[in-house]
């Protein structure tokens, strides 16, 4: 996928003034947001069971080697073809020799954000093949030509009446007058036509939420039970997965799914959790007859040795998301690469560079709440906080930002000077606001006046203010 | 070198290791030979079976499940008959070879017709047998083969499963000792679907839906003796 990351401000107004997307994104915090509170509530032991899950995404990325050898030799054993691919182009190519192999023309597709990380969609119907995404969200977004704005909700930018108004663009052999007024007719319409994919495919292409050293398993999480369509009826399952999903045991991946579904959705479990291991055995009456998985570094054993490894304790929930106010006003495109919210802020640049995707860390308060609320614990701020650092020292940013920051810099390290110049301009302020009580207007300001009132100090500062609260005098 | 040994190379140069230090490689062989287990919720942690019992119907009935319970197995036609004919569904069920569900005194409901192997397109019902069910979250764990093929989990729209409650278990901890003792250490059946009631989507709209590819409902038998 070909990032829009640099043109970021100009996304994020657009998205700001998309009231359709506005009406679209008011439904978090009532949706997914309140459903992980009370699922969070219903397990007291989910903040305990954080640490846990971070241990052991600690110490699997800590012999990630030993793992994903291990991981390798079982899933050989079972009969499943392993193929390491270094870059995204590498992992097209493998996956489209071996649809071509197979002499595919229909391809269903399970959900995998790392086939968006490669693009893979278009590589393969540039070769004639028919790729049929399946979770309805991303076929929602699949028949828009556009792309997931969500990582496990793909089309959460879309009210339902614009998926109305697409079924009814797309699916011109039906009825012109059919009702399509609930959600559930809609669905139901979509279960049909989807439905005669899954029984045409010829391989099927599904992503991987772990990999399990102990088995050789991949395993998927899904509530449509699509994944499972998508590798049971064709002959060839295809997984498209990345090096820092594996896991060693079934008790560790046990631990990190307690966690992933109550954060992402607030189920107590995803309806389908599915461990695929090799192809169908001897004897067995379905399944795929070959199983490829086809494992994607593209810059993440990079990561291992700097000060970013604890991004790749991700395992994808979304909870980072749907509680920043960022991701919140402006949605998930305006991003402009595959992992939006917070986890893109501090993935996007980890893999495609600050140069093209300084914006993104840039693009936070650092209020802390995806720190909060991830049930991995990644210090996600810290790590935005790193790329900006690396962002100035390689001499990105406008002069006059580098000015500011350099003069506010020097103030900062200079403790007196800094009272005295914040006493003097508080006072000024206060004084020159004294009668409205707010600014309309503020030279260096305008950011804000813009939008709104700039309220006028009330004449003293913090710092004073606590000088004189220790000193016991009255406010 | 190849594209698997590059990798390798740069993650072992990340973490600052060879690949050949022994005390990691005893480290990552011990975690997996060890099956040790983490942090189990409270709410099954020492309680009884039947406690067990009550928290998995509870949880399948929350996740959109039928539960029905069979004082014994041979209770079972008669219950799956009823469901059908209350649900106005088909009596005709598809099933695997599984031993269990074979013997089961199916003559006794004649208007039931059972035909055997994988599941296909037009099949309505599908019956399976689980190998356990966990009382956390009211997940059942069925494992595929001709015994119970994969596709009778997803095809069909109606999905009944029979459990004994003797494999009822806390944990999905439990299960995995329960698929050790069945499979071997290190071994599994090309699929584990654990599955916690009927297939379901949010996608349009933020609205909860049943039925978005798999069953749109689930029958679950918990059979006592």
């Amino acid at each position: 996928m070909k990032p829009t990351t640099t043109e970021f401000k100009a996304n994020a107004r657009v998205a700001l003034d998309d009231a359709q997307l506005q009406r679209a994104l008011a439904g978090l915090p009532g949706g997914l947001v309140a459903q992980r509170t009370a699922a969070r509530a219903r397990l007291p032991e989910f903040e305990a069971l954080r640490d846990v899950g971070r241990d052991i995404r600690d110490h699997a990325l800590a012999h990630l080697d030993l793992y994903l050898e291990e991981w390798e030799r079982n899933a050989t054993a079972a009969g499943a073809t392993v193929h390491w691919a270094e870059t995204a182009a590498d992992a097209r190519d493998a996956i489209l020799a071996i649809c071509q192999r197979a002499g595919a023309r229909t391809v269903t597709k399970g959900k995998s954000m790392v086939s968006e990380e490669i693009a893979l969609n278009g590589h393969l119907e540039a070769q004639g093949l028919e790729v049929v995404e399946t979770d309805l969200g991303e076929y929602l977004v699949q028949i828009r030509g556009e792309v997931p704005s969500h990582i496990i909700a793909p089309a959460i930018h879309l009210t339902q009446d614009q998926v109305e108004a697409d079924f009814r663009k797309r699916h011109t052999h039906l009825p012109k007058d059919r009702v399509l007024i609930e959600a559930a007719t809609l669905v139901g319409e979509a279960r049909e036509i989807l439905r005669e994919k899954f029984l045409a495919a010829d391989v099927g292409i599904t992503g991987a939420n772990f990999l399990i050293a102990e088995t050789g398993s991949t395993i998927i999480v899904t509530n449509e039970g699509n994944g499972d369509l998508t590798q049971s009826l064709a002959k060839v399952h295809i997984v498209i997965t990345s090096i820092d999903r594996v896991v060693p045991t079934l008790e560790d991946v046990s631990s990190i799914l307690r966690l992933l579904a109550r954060s992402a959705t607030g189920q107590e479990f995803s309806t389908y959790t599915t461990f695929s291991t090799g192809p169908r055995r001897s004897g067995d009456p379905d399944g795929p007859q070959a199983c490829h998985i086809v494992v994607l570094d593209n810059g993440r054993s990079e990561l291992l040795g700097s000060e970013l490894r604890e991004v790749l304790r991700c395992i994808r929930c979304g909870a980072c998301m749907n509680h920043c106010p960022v991701y919140t006003a402006i949605g998930g495109h305006a991003y402009g690469w595959v992992y939006p919210g917070p986890i893109g802020a501090v993935l996007t640049p980890s893999l495609i560079g600050v140069k093209q995707a300084g914006h993104l860390p840039s693009a936070s308060t650092f209020c802390g709440r995806c720190e909060q609320v991830c049930p991995m614990k990644i210090p996600l701020p810290k790590l935005m906080r790193h790329h900006r650092e690396t962002e100035f020292d390689q001499g990105g940013l406008s002069w006059s930002y580098r000015k500011g920051l350099a003069l506010w810099g020097w103030l900062a390290l200079r403790p007196r000077l800094y009272h005295l110049a914040s006493r003097f301009g508080i006072a000024a302020l206060g004084a020159a606001g004294r009668r409205r009580g707010s600014f309309r207007r503020l030279p260096f300001a305008t950011g804000w006046t813009r939008h709104r009132e700039f309220p006028a100090p009330q004449g003293r500062t913090f710092q004073q203010l606590w000088a004189e609260h220790r000193a016991g005098l009255p406010r | 070198m190849t594209g698997r040994d590059r990798i390798f190379a740069k993650i072992r140069a990340g973490l600052g290791v060879t690949g050949h230090d022994q005390d990691r490689q005893a480290a990552a062989a011990r975690r997996i030979a060890a099956s040790r287990r983490h942090l189990t919720p409270d709410r099954v942690a020492g309680k009884s079976h039947e406690q067990h019992m009550q928290l998995l119907r509870g949880f399948l009935e929350g996740q959109c499940a039928t539960v029905v319970e069979a004082a014994s197995a041979k209770d079972v036609p008669r219950l799956v008959a009823k469901y059908l004919r209350d649900t106005n569904l088909p009596m005709r069920l598809k099933v695997g070879a599984d031993g269990y569900l074979a013997r089961l005194p199916w003559s006794t409901e004649p208007a039931l017709e059972l035909r055997h192997g994988r599941a296909e397109a037009g099949d309505e019902v599908g019956l399976s047998r689980a190998m356990a069910a966990v009382a956390e979250t009211g997940t059942l764990v069925l494992a595929s083969g001709a015994d119970n093929p994969v596709t009778i989990n997803f095809l069909p729209e109606t999905h009944i499963v029979v459990i004994e409650a003797s494999g009822v278990v806390g944990t999905y901890e439990d299960a995995w000792a329960r698929v050790r003792e069945r499979f071997g250490a290190r071994a599994m059946p090309r699929t584990i679907n654990m599955i916690s009631g009927p297939s379901r989507t949010g996608d349009i709209g933020g609205k909860l839906v049943m039925g978005a590819h798999g069953p749109r409902r689930m029958c679950v038998v918990i059979v006592r003796a």
